[in-house]
C-alpha cells in the first residue's frame, strides 16, 4: 500500500500542477486568482513531499515487491545507505528533482512579497509548465513504484563505490541547486511575458540565485573531493562529461549572480539578466538529460535508456527551445537598462559575465563537441588538455579583473581608486619572479596561476579597507570572502598542478619507498572484514624527512553482492599537503603494487569551494536580513514602456 | 552583426545541440572496440605450443597460406564453449582455423579441446596476453580472419554464432 499511496500523490500533483497552469494561461480572464493559486501550489509541493517520503520508508523497509528497491538495496546493506539508496538511482533521484520543484513553487507562492501580482502568477504558471512536463516523465517513463511480481528474495545491492557517506549528500545537494534556478528561470519567463522586468524582479530572483549557487558550490567541491578520495586516481577535477554537465549551471549561476546585482541596483543589464536566468537552469536540464541518456561515455552511470533520452529531450525542446524562443521575440520591447560608462563597477560586472560567458560556451563545445564530430563522420574525444588549456587563461583573465572589479564605483568611476589595486599587482609581479628564482620547472600557466592568486588575495580584501567593518553589510562580508575563496581555489590547484611528486612501485612488505620529503614503509598487509566486505589493508609508515611516523592504512576491497573491487585510498592530510597512498594488486612474485602521491597545498582547492560557498552563504543571510526589513514594493517605480530597444 | 541574430543566437545554438543529440539518440554509439589493425599486417609474435604435442603458432604461419581464422579463446571463458560448435561446423566446411589460448594452463586448455571439440590446426598460448593486446583485441572469444598475405581482413568481437556463418564465410572468400 506504501508504494500506491506514493503513486496516487504524485498523480494528484501532476493533476495540480496542470491546474495551476490552466490558471495561469487564464490568467485575469478569472478574476481575482489569489485565492487559487498559492494553495495548488503548496498541496502540490506537500503531495510531491509525501510521494517522496513513502519511496524512503520503502527503502527503510527493503520493501523487494517493489522494483526499485530490489534493484538498487540489499537487506544486508547498512542503514545510510539504504536511505542513499532512495535517490541513489535514476527514478529516485528523478523524484527528488521534481519534488524539489514543487517545493520551491510552493515557497515562491508563500514568500514572495516584491513581485507584482501578474509577473508573479505567470512565473507561477511557468513552473506548473515545468513541473507538468517532469510529473509526465516520472509517471509515464519512470515509475517509482512500479511492483515486481514476485518479489525477489534479495535485493541486487548498490555500486560499492557509491557506498559512501559523500553520496548520501552530494547529488540531492546538487539537485537542490539545480532545482532552486529553476524558479529564476520561471521568474524570467514569467518576466518576459508581462513585461515587467526591474529591480523587484531582480530582489525576487536574488536569494534563489544566492541559495542554488552556494548548494551547486558546496554540490560541485565535494563531488571533487569525493572524486579525489574515492577512485583512488590522485586527481581532483576529470572534465567528465557529468562534471561539465554539473559546471555549466554554476557557471551561469555563478555570472547571473552578479548581473542580477546590477539589475537590482542600476535597473541596467536588463535583457542579459534573464537570458542568464534562462540559460542557468537550461544548462541544469541539459546537465540532467546528459546523466540519464547515455549519449556520452562517463564514470557516473545511470541506467542508460534511449527512450528516457528521447523524452528528456523534448522536454528540453519544449522547455528551453520555448524560453529561448519567447526571449527572442520578446526581449526587443523590454526596455533598455540603465546606461553606465566603460570605467564603472557596471562594466566590471560585464566584463565578468562575459569572461564566464564565454567559459561556459568552452565547456559546452568542448562536451557536445564529440557528438557533432561524430555526426559530421569522424570520431574525436576531448579530454583534460583542451580543457586545461582553453579554460585557464580565462580563468587567470578573471581573477586580473577581481583585482579592480569590486572597487569599482556605480555609473561612473574616474578610476583614482584604482591606485590600490598597485598593491596586489606588484605582490602578483614579486610572486612570478620568486617563483622563476624558486621553482624554474614550472609551467607558466600554473606559475601565473600562483602570482594571479597571491595578488587576488590581497585585491579580495581591499573592499574593506576605509570602511568601518562593524557597518559593512553582510553582503560584502560575503563578497570578499568568495573572492578570496577564489584566491584560495587557485593557489591549490596551481600547485598541485605543479608541485605533486608522484610514485608506483612493485615493493616488498618491509621495503621502503621515497616520495617528496616523505619515505614510507610498507610495514604489513592484513586481511579485514567489514559488514558487506573483505579487504587486504596495508600498514604504511609514512616518515617525514625522518620525523616520527604517521599510520597510513590504504585498503584494496572486495564487495561480495554484487563481486565488485575498489581501492580505498588512505590520506594524510596536513596543513601544507596531502600524502595520497593507494595499494593495488599483488603480482607473481609476491610484490604489491603501491601508489603514493605527494600533493603539497592540495587541500586548498576544496577549502577554496567551500569559502566561496560561505561567501554566497553570508551574502544570502544579508540579502535576506535586509529585505526583511524593507517594505514590499509591488511594481517598478518607472512604468515599462514597449517602444524602447536595446539590449542592456 | 545585425542585433535580432544576437537575439537569436542562443536559440540556434540549442537547435544545434538538439540536432546532434538527438541524431546520436536515434542511432547509439557501438560499444564495441575494433581493432584498428584490420587492413594492416599481422603484427610479428612467436607462440610456444598452448598444450604438449599440438603445433604451436606464430605470425609466419599465418602467412602465405590463404585465408585462415584466427580464434582467441580460453578454457575459463563460458562464452567460448558455447562458439565450440560453431567452429566445428567450420572446420567441417574446410576453414583452416587457428587457436590462441589467452593466460591458460596447458591442461585445461587440453581438457577443454577434449571436451568441446578442437577444431585447431595449431595453438599457441598467450600466457600474459601480448599477443591478445598487439592484435588489438579486447577480450575472449574473438575471431581474425587472415588473408594469404599475411593481412587481417576481418575481426568479430564476441561468441561465433550460426547466425555469423554466413558473414564469416563471405569475409573468408573475399580473402581469398
Amino acid at each position: 500500500m506504501i508504494a500506491e499511496a506514493g503513486l496516487a500523490a504524485l498523480w494528484l500533483a501532476a493533476a495540480l500542477s496542470l491546474l495551476q497552469l490552466a490558471v495561469a494561461l487564464a490568467g485575469r480572464r478569472l478574476g481575482d486568482t489569489r485565492a487559487i493559486v498559492a494553495p495548488v501550489a503548496v498541496a502540490q509541493g506537500l503531495l510531491t513531499l509525501f510521494s517522496f517520503a513513502m519511496l524512503i520508508w520503502l527503502f527503510v523497509r527493503t520493501d523487494l515487491s517493489v522494483e526499485l528497491v530490489a534493484a538498487n538495496s540489499h537487506s544486508a546493506k547498512p542503514f545510510i545507505y539504504k536511505l542513499s539508496a532512495a535517490w541513489g538511482n535514476h527514478e529516485g533521484s528523478m523524484l527528488l528533482w521534481v519534488t524539489v520543484l514543487a517545493v520551491a513553487g510552493a515557497a515562491m507562492a508563500l514568500l514572495e512579497r516584491r513581485l507584482p501580482e501578474r509577473a508573479l502568477h505567470a512565473a507561477l504558471g511557468a513552473q506548473a509548465a515545468l513541473g507538468l512536463g517532469f510529473f509526465g516523465f516520472l509517471l509515464m517513463a519512470s515509475n517509482p513504484f512500479a511492483r515486481l511480481n514476485p518479489a525477489p528474495v534479495e535485493g541486487r545491492g548498490l555500486n560499492p563505490l557509491l557506498q559512501d557517506p559523500g553520496l548520501a549528500f552530494h547529488p540531492p545537494t546538487l539537485y537542490f541547486g539545480y532545482v532552486g534556478l529553476s524558479v529564476a528561470f520561471s521568474l524570467a519567463v514569467g518576466a518576459l511575458i508581462t513585461r515587467d522586468v526591474g529591480p523587484a524582479l531582480a530582489r525576487a530572483m536574488r536569494p534563489w540565485v544566492l541559495g542554488a549557487w552556494v548548494l551547486l558550490t558546496i554540490g560541485i567541491t565535494a563531488g571533487s573531493y569525493w572524486a579525489y578520495y574515492e577512485l583512488g586516481w590522485g586527481g581532483w577535477w576529470f572534465w567528465d562529461p557529468v562534471e561539465n554537465a554539473s559546471l555549466m549551471p554554476w557557471l551561469a549561476a555563478t555570472a547571473l549572480l552578479h548581473s542580477v546585482n546590477v539589475l537590482a541596483a542600476r535597473n541596467g543589464l536588463r535583457a542579459w539578466t534573464l537570458m542568464l536566468a534562462v540559460v542557468a537552469f537550461s544548462m541544469s536540464m541539459i546537465g540532467t538529460f546528459l546523466v540519464r541518456s547515455g549519449i556520452l561515455t562517463s564514470v557516473h552511470s545511470f541506467a542508460v535508456d534511449p527512450e528516457r533520452g528521447a523524452f528528456i529531450l523534448a522536454l528540453l525542446v519544449i522547455y528551453v527551445g520555448g524560453a529561448l524562443g519567447i526571449f527572442a521575440a520578446r526581449i526587443s520591447t523590454v526596455r533598455e537598462g540603465a546606461r553606465f560608462d566603460v570605467v564603472s563597477r557596471e562594466a566590471g560586472l560585464v566584463g565578468n559575465n562575459l569572461l564566464l560567458s564565454v567559459l561556459l560556451g568552452t565547456v559546452f563545445i568542448g562536451t557536445f563537441y564529440p557528438i557533432a564530430a561524430e555526426a559530421m563522420g569522424y570520431a574525436v574525444s576531448i579530454g583534460a588538455p583542451y580543457f586545461n588549456l582553453v579554460t585557464s587563461p580565462l580563468v587567470l583573465l578573471l581573477g586580473f579583473l577581481l583585482f579592480v572589479g569590486p572597487l569599482l564605483r556605480w555609473r561612473h568611476d574616474g578610476g583614482r581608486i584604482l591606485r590600490r589595486a598597485t598593491l596586489p599587482l606588484v605582490v602578483t609581479v614579486l610572486t612570478f619572479l620568486v617563483l622563476f628564482a624558486v621553482a624554474p620547472g614550472m609551467s607558466i600557466l600554473a606559475r601565473l596561476g600562483l602570482a594571479v592568486a597571491a595578488g587576488l588575495a590581497i585585491a579580495s580584501i581591499l573592499p574593506l579597507v576605509d570602511r568601518k567593518l562593524t557597518r559593512t553589510p553582510l553582503a560584502t562580508w560575503g563578497m570578499v570572502t568568495a573572492h578570496l575563496g577564489v584566491a584560495v581555489a587557485m593557489t591549490g590547484a596551481a600547485a598541485d598542478a605543479s608541485f605533486t611528486k608522484e610514485r608506483l612501485a612493485a615493493v616488498r612488505v618491509g621495503d621502503t619507498l621515497e616520495v617528496g620529503p616523505w619515505q614510507v614503509r610498507l610495514a604489513s598487509i592484513e586481511p579485514v572484514a567489514g559488514p558487506n566486505w573483505t579487504a587486504l589493508e596495508a600498514k604504511l609508515e609514512a616518515r617525514r624527512s625522518g620525523g616520527s611516523p604517521v599510520i597510513l592504512k590504504p585498503q584494496s576491497r572486495y564487495f561480495s553482492d554484487p563481486p565488485t573491487e575498489t581501492n580505498e585510498a588512505a590520506i594524510d592530510t596536513l596543513l601544507d599537503g596531502q600524502l595520497y597512498t593507494v595499494l593495488g594488486r599483488q603480482d607473481e612474485s609476491g610484490r604489491w603494487q603501491l601508489r603514493l602521491w605527494w600533493k603539497p597545498l592540495v587541500t586548498f582547492i576544496w577549502l577554496g569551494g567551500a569559502l566561496i560557498a560561505l561567501g554566497g552563504l553570508l551574502a544570502l543571510i544579508g540579502r535576506l536580513w535586509r529585505e526583511r526589513r524593507r517594505k514590499p514594493v509591488h511594481a517598478d517605480p518607472e512604468p515599462v514602456h514597449a517602444d524602447a530597444e536595446v539590449l542592456a | 552583426m545585425n542585433r535580432r541574430l544576437w537575439l537569436a543566437l542562443p536559440l540556434i545554438v540549442f537547435a544545434l545541440f538538439v540536432l546532434a543529440v538527438g541524431w546520436r539518440l536515434s542511432d547509439p554509439p557501438d560499444p564495441t572496440v575494433k581493432s584498428r589493425l584490420v587492413g594492416q599486417p599481422v603484427p610479428q609474435f612467436t607462440l610456444p605450443p598452448a598444450i604438449p604435442g599440438k603445433a604451436p603458432l606464430s605470425s609466419a604461419d599465418l602467412a602465405g597460406k590463404g585465408p585462415r581464422l584466427v580464434n582467441l579463446f580460453a578454457s575459463w571463458c563460458v562464452p567460448c564453449i558455447g562458439e565450440a560448435p560453431v567452429l566445428m561446423q567450420l572446420r567441417r566446411q574446410g576453414v583452416q582455423i587457428d587457436g590462441i589460448a589467452i593466460r591458460d594452463a596447458p591442461a585445461d586448455v587440453a581438457e577443454f579441446l577434449s571436451r568441446h571439440g578442437d577444431p585447431f590446426v595449431r595453438v599457441g598460448g598467450d600466457m600474459r596476453s601480448q599477443v591478445q593486446m598487439a592484435l588489438g583485441s579486447s577480450g575472449v572469444p574473438e575471431s581474425f580472419i587472415i588473408d594469404g598475405s599475411g593481412v587481417i581482413r576481418y575481426q568479430h568481437v564476441g561468441p561465433l554464432t550460426d547466425a555469423d556463418l554466413p558473414t564469416i564465410l563471405t569475409e573468408l572468400e573475399k580473402a581469398r
